[in-house]
């Protein structure tokens, strides 16, 4: 594995393009975090990786500048670490003396860069482009807010508790002094038969008194 | 033979023991009843098991040398917490009132004991139901995945969250800007939260219905909300002891500092937490006990309430620390994780080179061979003690320190359901209590009419209640809290509590209280309670009023503000009061505290007026 890296390291400074170097005002440093990532199913970083990841580059510039046919050696990458940490710079497919300025390849990545991802099974923060901010995602919004919803639950069933408790003690009034006067009339009327009746055999009996009872009942 | 001050006329204001007997045979008493002995149980049980003992109670444990915290806190369970609870029981067992009818009739001048109880309980429920309201605002948002608080705002170009979330945390932002859109001080009012307002709206009318035909409705809910909080605890026990870092916080909980017990400030904080975990002094208790039989065993309960109450506040603390554990070791994880991270990048080493194990040799090592690359980074300190003492306590542990846990869990919106149902049923339990302390004594003053049905009053109470508390819907609202609940719910309650062991044991009478309690239960109460009730118990409460009220003398008053634009953002930043506050403190702290002599001498300034009309007329009479 190391001795691989080191092949690398020498063809790339074979390759190498003066112009590819750190802190190169015209490329970017990329920083891969594989086994944070995938952990037990990380894969190696070889030289087949590095060429897809120049593929991938040529295709997100492909796709931002239309028209331009970008190959993998436009994509130079130089000053490859143990990290799995490295510099690139793009040239020009018509002028290979050319290099493409930072905020075209930067708006090339933005574009393609959920394509780049998935090619290697990494998120924005696992492959990371240092200096070129992902752009979020932009979070789920409910069409109601589901709180809306349970709230309007629990206040629905409790206001009818409410009115179902109001009312029923409403309704149990009601029938308790519905209750009251039914059995003082039932009282009453008896007393007056009997009275009736003692009319008949006693005499002289004191109407007025019965008569205000039955007035009296209101 | 004990020392009693005079107070004639006592026979005449309460039932004698034959009355009492015969009411009890008759059943001709016209109060309401409870249905049986384990809603009465149930409902003390949730009166005095509140969102204290979750949120309170293990900070206090935590930072108070650990297990030696519970030696101090289970003996003054014992020697104060036990014999008030039995005082409150016996007294309104015995006279068969709530809080305001019972102290009129040991006295007349002692009303004012029952009317600052009442204005207590008021207080207290105002910003109790406040807390009930952020409760459920949270457990209205917990039906949904990905929850609210696990992610941040986007700013404008979707580049970055919004500024003041990546600053401070997801759950932070959450609350003091998504759910209370905090002001920078509490003279800033702003308007009202109007998603508050709704919660207050919830909270109120759900304690209105549960209270709506006093202990016959709440006695039901009970079955419910006394029991859930249990089943609940149990539950995330057996989740937080499977959760990677759980031992760690119960070895920081339980950690014995025995030095700690030489500290007084130990002895006045588990002193201060006895008396509020009990709920004494708020006239719920007395209430709640004289719908009781006449021979109920009230001592029998006191011990059964207190054991309770101690039994539960340790189980709640390990269920607590078990998720605190779990919470640190994800967030030192994490920081152990960004330091080597920072190494291998600034040293462009093989990712798996440096692990947590080998992090302090590799970092050694580097600063050796290249000590200003090493300088010139960037390192977070990552210290697993902060992480676990941090913001454990208060609002604090409920809306940031375990919703940030519960978001780490799998399953997430389960587990914040189940915890939210869970604190909101220890809240409206505790509200019961509340409640009743407020609706019995307000009809006992007449405020409100007699003859009003039990449903109006409930009514009528919640709905003005409702209407203060839209104070606390303000954008300043947390900081009215605050304030309520420092000031409030400490001096007053401390007070009342003074006045009602002496006006038992000193002007009712010890000797008559015990032979009333041997009337009610069959034997004399033995010689550890009456030490207590006549000197041990308010020896401690006025030990820890004095040092209370000296502390606090001598502190500057001082709070802590959500403030974007200051400079130790996002820690809460500790700005001093304004000076008008001072009047609200002593509304809320003086005013129910003085209301025993006040109304004590409005009195006396009445009858010496009754007294000497009385007197010219008999002279304009005779003459």
């Amino acid at each position: 594995m190391l001795d691989k890296i080191l092949f690398l390291l020498c063809l790339a400074s074979a390759l190498a393009d003066e112009r590819c170097m750190p802190d190169t005002p015209h490329g970017f440093q990329v920083r891969l975090s594989i086994k944070t990532a995938l952990g037990d199913e990380a894969y190696v970083w070889n030289e087949n990786e590095m060429f897809l990841f120049r593929a991938s580059l040529a295709f997100a510039m492909r796709n931002h500048m239309n028209g331009q046919q970008f190959e993998v050696s436009n994509i130079i990458v130089c000053n490859e670490t143990m990290r799995v940490s490295f510099w690139f710079i793009v040239t020009s497919p018509l002028d290979t003396s050319q290099l493409i300025d930072q905020e075209n390849v930067e708006a090339a990545i933005r574009q393609s860069r959920n394509r780049i991802n998935s090619a290697f099974l990494l998120t924005d923060k696992t492959l990371e482009f240092v200096d070129i901010l992902p752009t979020l995602a932009t979070l789920y919004t409910h069409p109601t807010p589901p709180w809306l919803i349970v709230f309007g639950v629990v206040m629905g069933a409790v206001g009818a508790g409410i009115i179902i408790m109001l009312v029923s003690s409403v309704v149990q009034k009601k029938r308790k002094t519905n209750g009251k006067p039914q059995d003082k009339d039932d009282d009453e009327e008896t007393r007056v038969k009997t009275v009736e009746n003692g009319d008949a055999h006693d005499g002289v009996h004191n109407m007025s008194f019965s008569e205000d009872e039955r007035f009296t009942k209101m | 033979m004990r020392l009693v001050l005079p107070n004639p006329g006592l026979e005449d204001r309460i039932f004698s023991h034959e009355d009492l007997e015969r009411m009890e045979k008759e059943e001709a008493e016209d109060r309401p009843k409870w249905d049986n002995k384990a809603q009465y149980i149930l409902t003390c049980v949730g009166f005095c098991i509140g969102i204290g003992n979750v949120w309170r109670f293990p900070y206090l444990c935590q930072s108070h040398g650990g297990g030696a915290f519970l030696i101090p806190y289970l003996i003054l369970l014992v020697l104060e917490g036990m014999p008030l609870l039995l005082l409150e029981f016996a007294i309104g067992q015995r006279l068969r009132k709530g809080s305001v009818g019972v102290w009129r009739a040991i006295n007349p001048y002692l009303t004012g004991v029952g009317i600052a109880s009442m204005l207590v309980s008021l207080l207290i429920g105002l910003y109790y139901n406040t807390l009930i309201a952020w409760i459920l605002w949270y457990f209205f948002n917990s039906f949904q995945d990905p929850l609210p608080w696990a992610q941040c705002p986007l700013n404008e170009n979707r580049t970055e969250f919004v500024s003041e979330c990546q600053r401070s945390t997801t759950v932070d932002y959450y609350f003091y800007r998504v759910t209370l859109n905090s002001s920078p001080s509490i003279a800033e009012s702003g308007g009202l939260q109007w998603q508050i307002v709704l919660c207050l709206l919830a909270a109120w009318t759900v304690i209105c219905i549960c209270y709506i035909r006093g202990i016959s409705t709440s006695g039901k809910a009970v079955y419910v909300t006394a029991i859930l909080p249990y089943i609940v605890l149990a539950i995330f026990l057996i989740r937080g002891l499977t959760l990677k870092g759980s031992l760690t916080g119960l070895k920081y909980l339980f950690t014995p500092d025995v030095d700690e017990l030489m500290n007084p400030q130990t002895w006045l904080d588990a002193g201060a937490q006895v008396f509020y975990a009990f709920s004494i002094a708020w006239g719920g208790l007395i209430s709640f006990s004289s719908y009781n039989p006449v021979h109920n065993n009230c001592m029998q309960d006191a011990v059964i309430l207190s054991i309770i109450t101690g039994l539960t506040s340790i189980y709640a603390a390990t269920v607590t620390y078990t998720i605190i554990g779990f919470r640190a070791t994800q967030k030192y994880e994490n920081c152990i994780s960004e330091n080597i991270m920072t190494l291998l990048n600034a040293f462009n080493l093989p990712e798996d080179s440096i692990t947590t194990s080998n992090y302090d040799t590799a970092l050694n090592h580097l600063n050796s061979s290249s000590p200003d690359i090493i300088l010139g980074l960037d390192f977070k300190t990552c210290d697993m003690q902060k992480l676990l003492s941090e913001g454990v306590e208060g609002t604090g542990l409920a809306f940031i320190v375990f919703t940030e846990a519960i978001i780490n869990m799998p399953g997430s919106p389960v587990w914040s359901v189940l915890f939210f149902i869970m604190l909101l049923c220890l809240g409206i339990s505790t509200l019961f209590g509340n409640i009743e302390g407020v609706v019995v004594p307000l009809r006992d003053l007449n405020v409100l009419p007699k003859k009003w049905p039990q449903e109006a009053l409930t009514g009528v109470t919640c709905a003005v209640a409702f209407v203060i508390t839209l104070l606390f819907a303000q954008h300043s609202g947390i900081y009215w809290v605050t304030l309520f609940d420092n000031f409030a719910g400490s001096v007053p309650l401390l007070t009342i509590g003074l006045f009602e062991m002496i006006a038992v044991a000193y002007i009712y009478g010890i000797d008559r209280f015990n032979e009333d309690i041997k009337f009610m239960i069959g034997h004399k109460p033995s010689i550890f309670w009456q030490i207590s009730w006549t000197f041990i118990s308010p020896v401690i409460i006025l030990v820890i009023l004095v040092f209370y009220v000296v502390t606090q003398a001598q502190k500057e008053l001082t709070y802590l503000v959500w403030d974007p634009d200051s400079d130790k953002f996002p820690s809460l930043a500790s700005v001093p009061y304004p000076s008008w506050i001072n009047a609200v403190i002593f509304l809320l702290a003086g005013v129910p505290s003085l209301t025993v002599p006040l109304y004590a001498l409005w009195r006396l300034v009445i009858v010496t007026c009754k007294k000497k009309k009385k007197k010219s007329e008999k002279i304009i009479q005779l003459s």
